[in-house]
């Protein structure tokens, strides 16, 4: 597939491939447009077979002019069967989890930042930027050390401390901002206007969001080339949640894939779901709210692709859910009971809407579902603090024994 | 009431240039009134049937009209009022 124009969503209106990320004429998102016709499924297929095991390996779908590099190569990560979680959510359904943690920094960011960071060099950027809820902080601080940039990331000041001490480490120019993540992007929107730098979410957006698709590919790579029923996605700015969608379609388009598109289900947190109302009010916009939740992963009130995800929830007969910040601790402790696997706050929101789901009956019986997790529980411990206790004994066998009498007697 | 009013640098071609507008108004509608007035080609890009376009943001002191009275938001005199595109971050 060869890169061809960037193209306003709104309107259609194209621009030249650069560090541009708005259309001029309506102020709508521009979008990367390739040229279908000259790849060939069968010879695609053997490229992805024989690439590196990573994200490169779907060189052919990302906005390269060139091979991309990237000293720090994420994807392939595991699509774990999880039978005792649906078991647990009395579904009859094959539950799968994409553990996206399980890339270089720990969370789905290392994708976009791989994607943006090889697109600024191949622009001729030497320093990148952007605006992060935190991992996006990690993985542009840590993409930038590898390659050789110079890196500001920003943040809002009252970030989990895991989150700015898994930043700061890579020896980036970590900037606190004293206000939310809204306040923190408007700034770097305007600091993108004034610096050289290429600000991976606001003027290389176009590029860093295509590298989202690659989490379709992967899923459906590791189904056997078949597309999931249903996906249930965490929605920060709708982003990924509509990237997953444009990367199933694509492949789709070219014969890679055959079957129906997956019912796409969103989930947010209560106290930050600018895209839930939307969805749940029948708007075509989102109205912007404070976050208040312990998800700070997803707490952005202004989310640049709600509309787009609304969208794409309707068409797909899917919905987009919230939970409260106590399902968000439960999602992550039900995760963690039945499949071994600790995530972050954005996955208990993502799992408290699985939960939701499957109480509603809305997930059929003998469906493949995937649900994503994007981040690390070690990143965001707090949510965990209290949900537990810890036995505290002396070392001698009485001591044990008093503390354990009616489990250990027989 | 005398406003600054920042204009993005895509939009500069429209405002021949120019980064800020100085213009009168009480409240934003006014103010964008007045912006369009002085640059016809603005209007369109920025509005649709006499609202914002979905994509657009507008500021008054570094604060979403959203959150205020949108359009009808009162405006201090000496205030800047910031149009940004909605389609960062995430």
């Amino acid at each position: 597939m060869s890169i061809e124009s960037l193209k306003c969503k709104e309107c259609g209106t194209s621009f030249e491939l650069g560090a541009n990320y708005f259309c001029e004429n309506c102020f709508g998102p521009l979008e990367v447009s390739y040229d279908l016709s000259e790849l060939d499924a069968t010879e695609a297929k053997r490229r992805i077979q024989a690439g590196s095991q990573g994200i490169w390996r779907y060189a052919d779908f990302l906005p390269f002019e060139g091979r991309p590099g990237d000293p720090l190569e994420p994807g392939l990560t595991p699509l774990l069967r999880a039978d005792r979680l649906a078991e647990a959510l009395d579904l009859d359904a094959e539950v799968w989890i994409k553990n996206d943690a399980a890339n270089p920094t720990h969370s789905f960011k290392d994708r976009v930042v791989a994607v943006a960071v090889a697109k600024a060099r191949e622009l001729g950027f030497e320093t990148v930027a952007c605006a992060s809820t935190g991992n996006l902080a990690n993985a542009v601080a840590a993409h930038a050390a590898a390659a050789g940039l110079d890196s500001y990331v920003f943040v809002p000041a009252n970030l989990e401390e895991q989150k700015l001490l898994a930043t700061g480490v890579y020896g980036t120019n970590l900037v606190g901002v004293r206000g939310n993540y809204d306040d923190v992007n408007r700034l770097c929107t305007q600091l993108a206007e004034t610096r050289p730098w290429a600000f991976v979410n606001v003027n290389l957006r176009p590029y860093y969001a295509e590298g989202s698709k690659t989490l379709a590919y992967e899923t459906a790579e590791q189904l056997g080339w078949e597309l999931p029923d249903r996906v249930v996605c965490p929605i920060a700015s709708g982003s990924l949640f509509t990237k997953l969608g444009r990367g199933f379609q694509e492949w789709l388009d070219l014969g890679l894939l055959s079957g129906e598109m997956p019912t796409f289900n969103g989930a947010q947190a209560l106290g930050c779901s600018p895209v839930a109302t939307a969805f749940a009010e029948g708007w075509d916009v989102c109205r912007p709210q404070k976050p208040d939740t312990i998800a700070k992963s997803l707490a952005i009130g202004d989310p640049a692709d709600g509309p787009y995800a609304v969208e794409q929830a309707r068409r797909s007969g899917g919905a987009i859910d919230s939970v409260t910040d106590e399902e968000i601790r439960a999602g992550i402790r039900l995760l963690a009971e039945t499949t071994g696997i600790f995530t972050e706050t954005a996955g208990g929101v993502t799992v408290g809407v699985l939960k939701k789901l499957a109480e509603r009956g809305d997930v059929g019986d003998g469906e493949r579902v995937v649900v994503y997790l994007t981040g690390e529980g070690l990143k965001t411990l707090d949510a965990t603090r209290d949900t537990f206790q810890m036995h505290e004994i002396d070392p001698s066998l009485d001591s044990f024994e008093a503390e354990f009498r009616q489990e250990v007697a027989v | 009431m005398s406003v600054t009013v920042k204009i993005p640098t895509q939009l500069r071609a429209a405002t021949g240039g120019d980064a800020e507008v100085e213009v009168e108004g009480s409240t934003v509608g006014e103010v964008l009134d007045a912006v369009f007035d002085a640059h016809g080609g603005l209007r369109e890009r920025i509005t649709q049937d006499g609202d914002l376009r979905r994509f657009v943001n507008v500021y008054v002191s570094g604060e979403d009209i959203r959150f205020q009275q949108g359009l009808e938001t009162q405006i201090d005199d000496g205030a800047e009022v910031t149009i940004l595109p909605a389609v960062a971050g995430g």
